[in-house]
């Protein structure tokens, strides 16, 4: 590699972390979105200039068709579809980083690594790691994706000698990899990629859709380290730089949501939590009679109160009733009240999932606030009004060492002075715990499709 | 915002000073010895360097743009089309280069894919007028 080359790969893998840096604020981001545009745009056009690079034009054709199903996909989703979408791209770096490898493997002289049949014992080690971190991505973000989507049961699937199954398949592929390093047979080569693709679907499979959150990050890193694997087998400190930086986010990211639930990282992914089987465990028969209210007393008491916190849960994403919402929300700040929005770091079905659907929503940034900026806020609250949320402000988590949710850290609505709660049902949440908030006193059910009930109580704020 | 940017240049700086000592590490190793078989050591200098700095980065990230976060992440992963166009870029046709040109397209539907829908997430984040 060049001088000039290795400095342009240093100037791009610059531009990355600065728009990664540019995220600290959504006054910067913007910027930081468009430094990392021409982070990417200077590494193709230093790698286009590689004299090893030849054919122009298929490259430009396989850009050109990626280019234009990639925009016209990002252009279309809409904003609730987001993790699936997330998931789906995930999976395309996993097999990206896949057949780069391949290609590396039938034809090593491309990438300076010796000829076929004798590649240097290192790179054969760092592709093949490269090969089943991209492969275990494609798969299992795949499945993420299906979960999410709903192509696949969002309730965890498990069977007996799982875990078992999983080791004795990881021990398989660490094998294979060795064998593969000594032999360099393409049988092998192929083996891997096959056992680390079954792998990936039987490491998701056991998890639960509302754990999704903690998956979508992981898989995240994943992409990451199977970059910087890549990168080693190229020599390349651009991709291993790149591959740290986005690796090391989707780890942190899963650690943060992994906190948000009070679980560790190995419970989540053991699986089996949530879905069916939990919310037959815990559904002990309640027999106490929650309030029932309509949406007309509720918008006459949202009217006649100074402060209103808005806790959103992933039901307000599945109903699509942020635009109601907002409205509904502006009305009330018309009336006089102060209006605020309390999310959950578990929130939705991605980490700051809520935060882009309120914003999606012309909700401006200020107004939404974080589990420790806005928690202490509710016992001068008059109004908290929970849409589509439910285990997020459960007080178990506080009080009932038994508890699933123990531990969780939660936001107190139940420290306000009115409670409303919009929900379809009374079934209780993800984690299968009754949640004792209902049968307070201040506390009103609205039940209903979460739009639905909005859009009511903008008729009775009108009236 | 002046104070962002000074942020800014003194990370960048620092990450250029990684960098440069980074690559003083490796030009001594390669004056020892020479060959694919230094890169490794070299490589995990860089890549234990780098996931620093991501550590430090990624926490000052705000919360509420946790989304994005994954959009520009997503993306610039992407960086792995490096590899593919080096596999693709020979004249001659055969199986390595079919392989690269997949990789190609996959790496191109993400780089536009997650650029595009974290500039139209962002563009949606509005402060209070």
């Amino acid at each position: 590699m060049s001088t000039l080359t290795t400095a342009a790969y240093l100037v791009s893998s610059v531009l990355f972390i600065l728009s990664l840096r540019g995220l600290s604020h959504p006054s910067t981001a913007r910027r930081g979105n468009f430094l990392g545009i021409l982070g990417m745009t200077i590494a193709i056009v230093t790698t286009l200039s590689n004299p090893g690079v030849l054919s122009y034009k298929e490259i430009g054709i396989a850009f050109l068709i990626g280019g234009l199903i990639g925009t016209s996909i990002a252009v279309k989703i809409q904003m609730t579809a987001l993790p699936q979408l997330v998931a789906a791209f995930h999976s395309l770096v996993g097999l990206a980083a896949v057949f780069v490898a391949a290609s590396a493997y039938y034809n090593p002289s491309a990438f300076n690594i010796g000829t076929v049949g004798s590649i240097p014992m290192g790179s054969l080690i760092e592709m093949s790691i490269g090969t089943a971190i991209g492969a275990v991505t494609f798969t299992g973000s795949i499945i993420a994706f299906g979960k999410l989507q709903g192509f696949v049961s969002g309730n965890p699937l498990v069977f007996k000698g799982q875990h078992f199954i999983n080791l004795l398949l990881g021990l398989g592929i660490i094998a294979l990899i060795v064998k593969f390093c000594i032999d360099q047979n393409q049988e092998l080569f192929w083996l891997i990629v096959f056992a680390s693709f079954v792998i990936g679907v039987l490491l998701i499979v056991p998890i639960g859709g509302a754990d999704m959150p903690v998956i979508v990050s992981m898989l995240n890193s994943y992409s990451g380290w199977a970059a910087a694997g890549i990168g080693f087998t190229l020599s390349n400190n651009l991709l291993i730089i790149t591959g740290a930086l986005v690796g090391s986010s989707g780890a942190i990211l899963s650690y943060i949501m992994c906190k948000g639930m009070n679980r560790s990282f190995l419970n989540v992914l053991l699986g089996g939590f949530g879905g069916e089987q939990a919310a037959s465990a815990g559904g002990v028969k309640d027999d106490r009679q929650a309030k029932q209210g309509n949406a007309a007393d509720a918008a006459f008491m949202m009217k006649n109160s100074k402060t209103i916190i808005i806790v959103p849960g992933y039901g307000m994403a599945v109903a699509q009733a942020q635009h109601a919402l907002r409205e509904m929300g502006d009305l009330l700040k018309a009336a006089g009240a102060e209006v605020r929005y309390a999310i959950h770091p578990v929130a939705g079905r991605m980490p700051g999932h809520m935060n882009v659907l309120l914003a999606e929503a012309n909700v401006p940034y200020d107004e939404v606030l974080e589990l420790d900026e806005i928690n202490r806020d509710f016992s001068e609250t008059d109004v908290a009004f929970v849409i589509g949320a439910n285990d997020v402000t459960n007080p178990a988590a506080k009080t009932d060492k038994t508890s699933a949710i123990y531990g969780m850290p939660i936001l107190d609505v139940e420290n306000a002075g009115q409670l409303f709660f919009v929900k379809r049902g009374m079934a209780s949440g993800y984690a299968g715990v009754q949640n004792e908030l209902f049968f307070r006193d201040n506390t009103l059910m609205l039940f209903g499709d979460a739009k639905k009930v909005c859009e009511d109580i903008i008729k009775g704020l009108e009236n | 915002m002046s104070e962002i940017s000074n942020q800014l240049e003194s990370l960048s700086y620092k990450a250029q000073q990684i960098a440069n000592e980074a690559s003083q590490l490796a030009s001594s190793v390669a004056e020892t010895s020479g060959g694919h078989s230094d890169f490794i050591i070299f490589g995990i200098t860089v890549l234990v360097l780098a996931c620093f700095v991501g550590y430090y980065v990624v926490w000052s990230v705000t919360p509420a743009l946790h989304s994005p976060l994954m959009g520009v992440t997503n993306a610039i992963s992407s960086v792995i089309i490096v590899g593919a166009l080096l596999a693709a870029g020979p004249v001659d046709s055969n199986i390595s280069k079919y392989f690269g040109l997949v990789a190609v397209t996959l790496a191109a539907v993400n780089i536009f894919g997650g650029f595009v829908v974290t500039n139209r997430m962002l563009s949606m984040f509005k402060k209070k007028q």
